[in-house]
C-alpha cells in the first residue's frame, strides 16, 4: 500500500463532517489532503480559519502553482476549479461550472486520477447533489482507493447515494469510521497489549 | 487503465507540438492538467477514438483547428467581476490615473470584452474615458470580433447590475446599454477609445509603453516559466510606476520579476511597476 494523497468532496453539510473528520489527522501525517467543498462564491475564508484551529494538520486555501506537502489540507478556493498536476502542483480554473459547480468534485478527482493513478485516495462525503459521481468512478478504474459516507448516516444522502450508483465504493462507511480507516491506513497503530 | 493513463500523456504532449508545428499556436507551456482535460472533453463530444487520431485531425482540418482553439481559451467572464476589485481601483488606482495626461491601457486576454466594458464604464464615471487609449487583446479572433460588437446576452444583465453596484457604480448600470430582444447592445462611446487587436502572450512581443495593465485569470493556466515571460513582458511594457492588476488568485510572489513591484493593493493583486532609483547611499 503506497497511496501518495487523500482527494475529498463535499457539499451541503460537508463543513459538520469535516469539522469531525479533519481532527484526526496527525501533525506528522504524511499525505496531502485536497478538498473541494461547494461553497457560495462570495464565501470568506472563516471555514479555513475555523477548521485550521481545530486540526492538528495545517489547513489552507490552495495557491496555484502549489506544491502538494504532507501533514496539509488544501481547499479549492470559492468561484475556482483546482486541478493536481502530474508535477504534484496545484491548478485554479475559472473555466465554466461543472454539475452547477465552481469549484466541482469531478474536475478535481478527474485531475487527481491522472496525476496519481492508483496512488489516490477519494473520498465522497454528504452533499445534496451528484457532483463528484463521475470523479469517483474515475479514480476506482484508476485503481485508486474509494470511500463514501453512508447515505444513512449522511446529513444529506444524495451525493453518497450518486457515487455509489456509479462506483462499487471500497468502503461505505460513516464520518466516525472513516477518520478511523484513513488514520490508520498511514499512521502505525498504537501498541496494544494482546 | 494505468497504461491507458501514460498513454494519454504521451498523446496530449503529441499533439500540442502538432498544434505547435502546424498553426505556431504554442500550448506547449500550459497548465497540462487544463488542457488535457480540454482534450479530453473535445474528444468525448466528437466522437473521434483516440488523441492520435485527433491530432491527425487537427493536421488536417483548419476548422477543427479553430474549434481547438476554443476550447483551450477560457471565455468565461462577466462585467464587474470581483467586484471588491473595481472598488480599490476606484480608491487606489484613479486617483493615480487622474495625474496623468494621458492614460494607455493594456487589457491582456481580453476573452469576449465583458471586462474591458467595466473598466471604460469605470473610467468614464470618474471622468477619464476620453483621455484613455485602451488596447484589449487576445490571441482567439473569434472572442475579439464578439468583444469588438460589444453585444452581449440579457440573461447575465441582472447579475451583472448586483456586481456593479457592489463596484461602487455612481449611475444606473441600465443606462450603459440598449436592451434589444435577447441582448444588450453596449453604448457605442464606451468602445470609441479601445482598439481590440489580436496579441499571443506566449509568442509575441511588447507593442506599446502603458499606464496600466489588466490581466487577470490568464496566467492561472500557464506553466511558471511561461508566467515569468509574461510577466517579462508586462514588466517592460509599463512605465515606471505603472499598474499591473492580476487575478484574485494570482500573484507575484513566487515570479522571477517580483522584485520589480510593489503591491499597491495586495489583497486584490495590484501591483506598482517600481521606479528605478539610483541608490546614492551605496558604496
Amino acid at each position: 500500500m503506497d497511496y501518495k494523497i487523500i482527494v475529498i468532496g463535499t457539499s451541503a453539510g460537508g463543513l459538520d463532517a469535516l469539522k469531525k473528520l479533519l481532527p484526526v489527522f496527525p501533525p506528522a501525517f504524511p499525505v496531502p489532503i485536497v478538498i473541494v467543498q461547494h461553497l457560495s462564491s462570495r464565501s470568506n475564508g472563516f471555514m479555513i480559519q475555523y477548521l485550521n484551529s481545530i486540526s492538528s494538520v495545517r489547513v489552507k486555501e490552495a495557491e496555484e502553482k502549489e506544491l502538494l506537502a504532507p501533514a496539509t489540507v488544501y481547499f479549492a478556493p470559492p468561484n475556482y476549479h483546482l486541478l493536481i498536476e502530474d508535477n504534484q502542483t496545484l491548478s485554479l480554473s475559472v473555466e465554466k461550472k461543472v454539475n452547477y459547480a465552481r469549484p466541482s468534485i469531478d474536475v478535481l478527482f478527474e485531475s487527481a486520477a491522472y496525476a496519481f493513478g492508483k496512488s489516490i485516495i477519494g473520498v465522497i462525503l454528504t452533499g445534496a447533489n451528484h457532483d463528484g459521481a463521475k470523479g469517483l468512478a474515475q479514480i476506482k478504474r484508476a485503481g485508486g482507493y474509494t470511500i463514501v459516507q453512508s447515505p444513512e448516516t449522511a446529513y444529506s444522502g444524495s451525493m453518497p447515494k450518486a457515487a455509489i450508483a456509479q462506483t462499487n465504493p471500497d468502503r461505505i462507511i460513516s464520518i466516525d469510521e472513516i477518520g478511523i480507516v484513513l488514520r490508520d491506513l498511514f499512521m502505525k497503530k498504537p501498541n496494544r497489549f494482546i | 487503465m494505468e497504461e491507458n493513463i501514460e498513454n494519454i500523456n504521451i498523446e496530449v504532449k503529441l499533439f500540442l507540438e502538432a498544434v505547435f508545428l502546424k498553426y505556431g499556436y504554442d500550448f506547449r507551456n500550459y497548465s497540462l492538467a487544463h488542457i488535457k482535460r480540454r482534450i479530453l472533453h473535445r474528444l468525448s463530444i466528437s466522437q473521434i477514438e483516440s488523441i492520435s487520431l485527433m491530432q491527425d485531425r487537427v493536421l488536417r482540418d483548419p476548422d477543427f483547428f479553430q474549434q481547438i482553439l476554443l476550447d483551450f481559451s477560457i471565455n468565461v467572464t462577466e462585467m464587474f467581476r470581483d467586484p471588491d476589485f473595481y472598488q480599490a481601483i476606484r480608491k487606489e488606482v484613479i486617483p493615480l490615473l487622474k495625474t496623468y495626461p494621458f492614460i494607455k491601457i493594456w487589457h491582456a486576454g481580453c476573452s469576449t470584452g465583458e471586462e474591458v466594458f467595466s473598466m471604460a464604464i469605470l473610467l468614464q464615471e470618474e471622468g477619464l474615458l476620453e483621455k484613455t487609449q485602451i488596447y484589449a487583446t487576445d490571441f482567439n479572433q473569434k472572442v475579439l470580433k464578439q468583444a469588438k460588437q460589444g453585444i452581449f446576452s440579457v440573461e447575465n444583465v441582472k447579475e451583472w447590475t448586483q456586481n456593479y453596484l457592489r463596484a461602487g457604480g455612481k449611475e444606473s448600470f441600465s443606462d450603459y446599454y440598449v436592451a434589444n430582444y435577447n441582448s444588450v447592445i453596449m453604448n457605442k462611446n464606451l468602445s470609441e477609445n479601445i482598439l481590440f487587436a489580436h496579441h499571443n502572450l506566449v509568442t509575441d512581443q511588447v507593442f506599446s509603453e502603458v499606464n496600466m495593465i489588466i490581466c487577470r485569470n490568464v496566467l492561472i493556466y500557464f506553466e511558471r516559466a511561461l508566467q515569468n515571460r509574461v510577466i517579462g513582458l508586462f514588466k517592460e511594457s509599463l512605465l515606471p510606476g505603472g499598474i499591473l492588476c492580476l487575478g484574485s488568485k494570482e500573484s507575484l510572489q513566487f515570479n522571477e520579476n517580483a522584485s520589480s513591484f510593489s503591491p499597491l493593493v495586495a489583497k486584490e493583486k495590484i501591483y506598482r511597476k517600481n521606479y528605478m532609483i539610483p541608490n546614492l547611499f551605496e558604496v
